[in-house]
């Protein structure tokens, strides 16, 4: 490696090493970047291959220059310790700048300069780029599905009750605080039920009656989640408790049933709750297919809600357990005023995962034929006034649940290290 | 005695009450099937099936069983859950790796290449894939080739197949290979239990897998022919590619988006494994003067992986299960072929849902089985 001395500094010739490969390095940038905003090969007259890795190689040279253990530059040695460590780092680095250069005017024009928004015909689309316009008419149906136009404030009033309902715990007194879980257990979902049913489906207080065929979009996938996550809440809890009990029966019985329904795909359970469950039911027993999916979610999500939970019964310390019991507790009160409270606060980040994936799946309704938001592009894709607009259907729908699981992760994360620094 | 009845009483009830609930279920299934005249029984699964699979590992058509159509079924799960694994566990192993590393822009892009496909439903990737991105693909007659033999066209991928000749004599070969690799090793182990001494496992392995094969080639008389896809004019405007296989591009569009959905778990795993071992453990085995190779063979790795494989068994099993969206798009996997098209014919709703949920259920508990075999066997033993 002596022979190559001659490329690395050293005290004397380190300025001219250091403006040598800044110069060679944003070269190659430039090079790159002209090539893909502009279209202009400025290496055009050299052969082939070298054309094309040219700024590669010229970057590579630069960034080997600039590289030194100290330089007393603080920018410098920011650059060299988080980018430029060694030649594969090096080449990585100039592997992903290029890419991102590269990348970004194609899709840039595709989204935003090429694209069209104005109009409301398929013919308004003229442009190479995107047809927003199809979102844009759309929209609607993407939010709201079927549901009659002039009666979309019912579902915006509904979900804006139940969102406040939400939080008016965070409002109670002090002295009524104790029955917080309460609510949140018990009264709330009731009442939340009560106002998606009599708002939304509608049938009294004057209001048109809207059957659940007519719901779907992106609502009803909020509808779903919500009323899966309450329910499957307190289920995982007592099957959380039932596999952690002394009496054999039980806990066989809460074994049998969180390992069956965690080791079947959800598809098949939806299957089941559209055709093999109405067999189940007595002769004349209508349940509606809305009813019957969020059943089989909430049966299906209660088995891994209950891990969770127990995950945080096992983390609590043995002392707690004996403390209660000492202070002469039976087993609901322990449970209730010692354990629970405590195993609660310890999973809320992993009951935020579980409704994570409980969003994430719930486009999967569409195989049963409810028209929630990826059903809805379905049908929008088929329409024969707008054929040939998928890819900007599916990528308003990535955008959209990408937001949501994103800020639920975000949030989940924030929580777990919220309560690991209170531990 | 009073403590006793506090123990039976609730096991009694609880027990009471799952009963009746099958009890009741029970009840009404056979009195709804009673009246629709249907009669419970597996014994359609040896009727003609006369329906037909567009893509099938085994051979099948309209006069096979619905047994053999099952069979097909659970093949084409396996094969798309096979696949999607390996590029997964690829894909997972890279950006796990890269989330760990000193590069800020390789870490950040592997953060958020994990993200970005962790946080969409993959329901929406497989449709993305499959009615979007495959569906810009160019008709046959107008694909070029991809490295020199193979065509990706909006039909499908097609590769060229292999004609063997004399090919069990290369499995056995292939046998050879495997059974002489696992006495090397266990000698290995033993030798550097024993003595200290170690061999270079490895390399050996590598030039076995290589040599022995080859040998069959001038010795054993196998060999090897490749069958290319050719572009065949069916009429004056439809072309097919004859010859080779071809991958639908159902398969394609699933392998995509199971294999990038899974592999950003696959991925936190790996980097979860790899941050699990102590800054320590590196430096206690560098001060007995292991070098980097050393380290990472005989210490790093050992730790680590008992700390990734079970939750990557975990996602492989997830992948398993995911692998039934194939429905969506009409994949012939088990529920499309087995749950859909056998259900809508035959009408025996129980008995086919039964077995399908029962199939991924063995599957995945069979899988659980061995995970937890496994885990008792790698387990640290402390005193």
């Amino acid at each position: 490696m002596n022979s190559l001395n001659f490329l690395k500094s050293n005290k004397q010739n380190f300025y001219y090493f250091l403006y040598l490969g800044l110069f060679l390095f944003s070269i190659s940038i430039l090079d790159v970047a002209i090539n893909a905003f502009l279209k202009i090969n400025i290496t055009s007259f050299l052969p082939g291959i070298l054309s094309i890795f040219l700024p590669l190689i010229l970057g590579f040279v630069g960034l080997n220059f600039i590289r030194t253990e100290y330089s007393g530059i603080k920018s410098l040695d920011i650059i060299n310790k988080n980018i430029n460590t060694n030649n594969f780092n090096a080449i990585l680095t100039l592997l992903i700048i290029f890419a991102i250069i590269k990348a970004t005017p194609p899709s840039l024009s595709w989204m935003i300069f090429d694209a069209n928004i104005s109009g409301d015909t398929k013919e308004a689309c003229t442009g190479t780029g995107a047809c927003w316009t199809y979102v844009k008419v759309w929209f609607r149906r993407f939010m709201y599905g079927m549901y009659p136009n002039d009666l979309h404030w019912r579902i915006n009033l509904a979900f804006i009750l139940v969102i406040a309902l939400g939080f008016f715990g965070f409002f109670l007194r002090d002295n009524l605080k104790k029955y917080l879980a309460l609510y949140y257990v018990i009264i709330y979902p009731i009442i939340a039920f009560l106002v998606i049913y009599y708002l939304i489906s509608g049938g009294a207080f004057g209001l048109v009656w809207v059957e659940t065929g007519a719901w779907g979009g992106l609502s009803l996938t909020f509808i779903v989640s919500f009323f899966c996550l309450i329910f499957c809440f307190p289920l995982g809890m007592v099957l959380a408790l039932g596999r952690r009990s002394s009496l054999p029966m039980i806990r066989y019985i809460s074994i049998g049933y969180i390992e069956f329904w965690r080791g079947v795909p959800l598809i098949t359970v939806l299957f089941m709750s559209s055709v093999m469950f109405p067999m189940f039911l007595p002769e004349d027993f209508f349940m509606d297919k809305l009813v019957r999916v969020i059943i089989a979610i909430t049966l299906f999500e209660g088995a891994y809600c209950a891990e969770v939970i127990r995950g945080g019964l096992q983390a609590l310390p043995r002392g707690q357990y004996d403390a209660a019991k000492s202070l002469g507790m039976g087993y609901w009160k322990m449970h209730i005023f010692v354990i629970l409270p405590q195993a609660l606060k310890l999973v809320i980040p992993g009951i935020c995962n579980t409704f994570l994936a409980l969003v994430k799946d719930t486009p999967l309704i569409f195989v049963v034929g409810l028209a929630e938001l990826a059903g809805m592009l379905a049908l929008a894709k088929t329409n024969p006034k707008w054929l040939g607009f998928a890819m900007e259907g599916y990528i308003f729908a990535a955008i959209i649940f990408w937001i949501i699981c994103y800020a639920m992760s975000k949030y989940s994360y924030n929580l777990e290290a919220k309560y690991k620094t209170e531990r | 005695m009073n403590n006793k009845i506090k123990k039976i009483l609730p096991q009694i009830i609880t027990v009471l009450f799952v009963l009746g609930i099958f009890g009741f279920f029970t009840f009404n299934a056979q009195n709804n099937m009673d009246n629709r005249g249907i009669d419970f029984g597996f014994g359609f699964l040896t009727q003609e099936s006369s329906f037909d699979v567009q893509f099938s590992l085994i051979e099948y058509s309209g006069s096979h069983s619905y047994a053999r159509a099952y069979l097909v079924g659970l093949l084409n799960t396996l094969l798309v859950s096979f696949i999607s694994i390996i590029f997964c566990t690829i894909l997972g192993v890279i950006f796990g790796v890269a989330r760990l590393s000193s590069n800020y822009l390789i870490r950040n892009s592997a953060a958020w290449y994990v993200e970005f496909f962790r946080n969409i439903p993959l329901l929406l990737q497989i449709f993305f894939w499959y009615y979007a991105a495959l569906r810009a693909l160019p008709v046959p007659e107008k694909a070029g080739p991809w490295f020199g033999v193979t065509y990706m066209t909006i039909k499908g991928y097609y590769i060229p197949s292999f004609i063997w000749t004399n090919l069990d004599i290369f499995l056995y070969s292939i046998l050879a290979v495997i059974i002489s690799i696992i006495i090397i090793s266990t000698y290995a182990k033993k030798l550097q239990e024993n003595e200290g001494k170690q061999i270079p496992v490895f390399f050996i392995s590598l030039g076995l897998i290589f040599l022995l094969p080859a040998l069959t080639f001038f010795i054993g008389g196998v060999s090897l022919d490749f069958e290319i896809p050719a572009l065949k004019q069916l009429s004056k405007t439809s072309y097919v590619f004859d010859g080779g296989i071809g991958l639908p591009p159902e398969l394609i569009a699933l392998v995509l988006a199971l294999s990038l959905y899974t592999s950003t778990f696959v991925a936190e795993c790996v980097r979860a494994g790899i941050q699990g071992i102590g800054k320590g453990q590196k430096e206690a085995a560098a001060s007995v003067g292991l070098t980097p190779n050393q380290i990472l063979k005989l210490v790093v790795m050992p730790q680590a992986l008992r700390i990734i494989i079970p939750p990557t068994t975990n996602q492989y099993l997830n992948l398993t299960k995911n692998s039934s969206l194939a429905a969506a798009i009409a994949y012939p996997d088990l529920v499309l072929v087995f749950a859909g098209t056998a259900l809508m014919q035959t009408g025996k709703a129980i008995e086919i849902v039964s077995i399908t949920m029962l199939t991924y259920l063995s599957i995945s508990l069979a899988i659980a089985a061995i995970m937890n075999w496994y885990n008792k066997k790698i387990e640290i033993k402390e005193k």
